[in-house]
């Protein structure tokens, strides 16, 4: 069994949703074009996957693992849901970020008015649906789930905030007109995944 | 000198818009400007004006690199030497360098300053000439295509990444990597000071992960079946290992054996600048008594990295002699010395803020002991720490600036 210190380092640094797996590449590109915005969006999806993943991991192993449903009744023992598992984990994670929408209206305008349409976008976001499935293929129990959501959120927040600092660096340099934009984006985040491959096998 | 600086006014029209070479401009420039002062400086107010301009702090690097440059050539052509004259069993090297060698009658004899520096620069100015012409030439389209100015910058990229190869790398890889350097890691982001990534870890970075067998390879020894590891190899071997004391492994580096003022000189294997912790102190010097090189990144550097090999050898219980070893070996063995002094301190990629490089500083010189210590997979840590000091150093320098705008309006609002 893997401390929960392990799971945590290996989610932050070496298996990096954003650039070890390129997981949720549409926003972490479109939305690190300032620190401030990449911060919130960072947050954002440090919460719902703190959230989400745990809830799923719950559906998981009550509802849909081969075997689950025995609580309910001890003849449904044999049946396997686990064909479900895509469409419920992207069910919750569509509730949660609604409930997260309604909330950062109410309470940071500001925020949810620069997040725009990316936070119903986060619904869609591959790496909080990665994060999900990750969760099912290691067989985490809840806490560990707890802890994966958390670091995996906070280790894919770090590598937008990165690069939104250095986009904002770039943004003196002189790129040739054919990269400006996306690809000068793209050339960064593989060089950014260059330096994150001093974690590949450490933890 | 009088002449050469006629001969470099009467080609000018030339190079000039609307001459024959109109598109060689930068080539012109460049010649020119190595050689003499640019002959256009600011002149209104508002500016500080100031000896040290790009040009010269580019050359001042150069000048800081020398005794690094020397050693590289003495140590590879010494090791090779030692090598060859000790070992019965070891043949003499094959191929052009060893024809070179024979028919200016040398000997391998590791006693002669002359045999060592000469077998030395038949091992590192092939690999200088590679860079810089690989190097040169991209920069040089580059220049002409986009308009701007080949820089001194260029310089120092190609004298630093030769310095950190092994003396054994085949020279296609070489051009390959400060190609990949050049190109990727600067001129697609507009040339020097454009760049967020130091070119010649970059360089170096990418040859690692393509060719590791090459540049992680523990026969560096310029000399054909000499077999002896480098100490962070050595140790880095045993690293399963906790019953083998530090003593025993270090008996077995290079073959016979090193100190720590082997390591402090440079009289080790290892890539062929890195070895002289000496060599780079010099260096340092240079750098900061110049105002060049950061020495709040320098200082902290070695005390990141003495703070957590400080923990980790103070940990209880059996650990491997990697895990255990004594902070001061750690700041003179590999690459720790070069990378802290020339190229964490690069400006251009570094933390801009006096905090900021602070933290840069110590977060290079932790990561880099714990790449080294609990990273099974890379024996050395200081390239890979740089460059991560370098993705964060944009978000350093944002938190430090926030902070500070903070601080500020808490004591504007207090008035």
């Amino acid at each position: 069994m893997e401390s929960y210190l392990d799971i945590c380092l290996k989610a932050i640094f070496s298996e990096n949703l954003a650039l070890s797996f390129f997981l949720g590449m549409c926003t972490f590109l479109a939305v690190s074009k300032n620190v401030k915005t990449a911060l919130g969006l960072g947050g954002a999806v440090i919460v719902v996957m703190a959230i989400t993943i745990p809830t799923n991991n719950l559906i998981f192993v009550f509802f849909l693992k081969k075997g689950a449903l025995a609580w309910i009744n001890s003849d449904l023992k044999n049946v396997d849901l686990s064909f479900l598992g895509l469409i419920s984990y992207i069910g919750v994670i569509a509730a949660i970020v609604q409930i997260l929408e309604m909330a950062l209206d109410k309470y940071l305008p500001t925020l949810y008015n620069e997040l725009g349409i990316f936070l119903p976008l986060i619904t869609v976001n591959c790496a909080i649906l990665g994060g999900s499935l990750f969760m099912v293929e290691r067989n985490y129990d809840v806490v560990q789930s707890l802890v994966y959501g958390l670091s995996a959120g906070f280790g894919w927040a770090l590598a937008i905030a990165a690069l939104a600092g250095i986009r904002e660096k770039l943004k003196y340099s002189n790129v040739p007109d054919g990269l400006k934009g996306l690809g000068i984006t793209f050339i960064t985040v593989g060089l950014m995944a260059l330096a994150f491959m001093s974690f590949g096998g450490m933890f | 000198m009088k002449f050469l600086r006629d001969m470099l006014d009467r080609i000018e029209p030339h190079f000039e818009e609307g001459g024959k070479l109109e598109k060689l401009y930068p080539l012109y420039e460049a010649a020119d400007t190595f050689l003499y002062s640019p002959a256009s400086v600011t002149r209104n107010l508002t500016h500080v004006r100031d000896a040290l301009d790009l040009k010269r702090m580019m050359i001042m690097v150069v000048v800081a690199l020398l005794p690094c440059v020397y050693m590289a050539m003495w140590n590879t052509g010494y090791q090779a030497n030692a090598a060859i004259s000790a070992g019965s069993s070891v043949t003499a090297m094959e191929g052009w360098r060893e024809v070179v060698f024979a028919s200016l009658g040398f000997e391998h004899d590791p006693n002669s300053w002359w045999a060592n520096m000469v077998l030395g620069s038949l091992f590192f100015l092939p690999v200088y000439i590679v860079c810089m012409t690989v190097g040169g030439i991209i920069e040089l389209i580059f220049c002409i295509v986009r308009k701007h100015e080949i820089n001194e910058g260029f310089l120092v990229t190609g004298l630093l990444f030769p310095l950190t190869l092994p003396p054994t790398i085949p020279l296609w890889q070489v051009a390959l990597g400060i190609g990949f350097g050049v190109l990727i890691g600067k001129e697609v982001f507009g040339g020097t000071g454009k760049n967020f990534l130091n070119p010649a870890l970059t360089a170096r970075a990418f040859l690692y992960f393509s060719y590791s067998k090459e540049i992680t390879g523990n026969v560096w020894t310029a000399a054909d079946g000499v077999s002896g590891a480098t100490m962070l190899g050595a140790l880095a071997e045993n690293q399963d290992n906790p019953a083998i004391p530090f003593s025993e492994i270090v008996a077995k580096v290079d073959g016979h054996g090193v100190s720590w003022f082997d390591s402090f000189m440079g009289w080790t294997q290892g890539s062929m600048g890195e070895t002289s912790t000496l060599a780079c102190l010099i260096g340092a010097a240079i750098l900061i008594a110049t105002g060049i090189g950061s020495w709040r990144i320098m200082l902290g550097v070695v005390l990141g990295a003495l703070a957590v090999s400080g923990i980790f050898s103070l940990l209880p219980g059996e650990n491997t002699a990697l895990l255990s070893l004594a902070p001061h070996w750690h700041l003179v063995i590999g690459g720790f010395a070069f990378g802290t002094v020339f190229m964490a301190t690069d400006p251009v990629s570094a933390s801009m803020t006096g905090t900021g490089k602070w933290f840069y500083g110590f977060l290079i010189g932790g990561l880099t002991i714990l790449i080294r210590c609990i990273n099974p997979g890379f024996p050395e840590g200081i390239m890979l720490a740089i460059l991560f000091g370098n993705v964060m150093a944009p978000l350093i320098d944002y938190f430090v600036i926030k902070a500070n705008i903070k601080r500020r309006m808490a004591r504007y609002e207090e008035r």
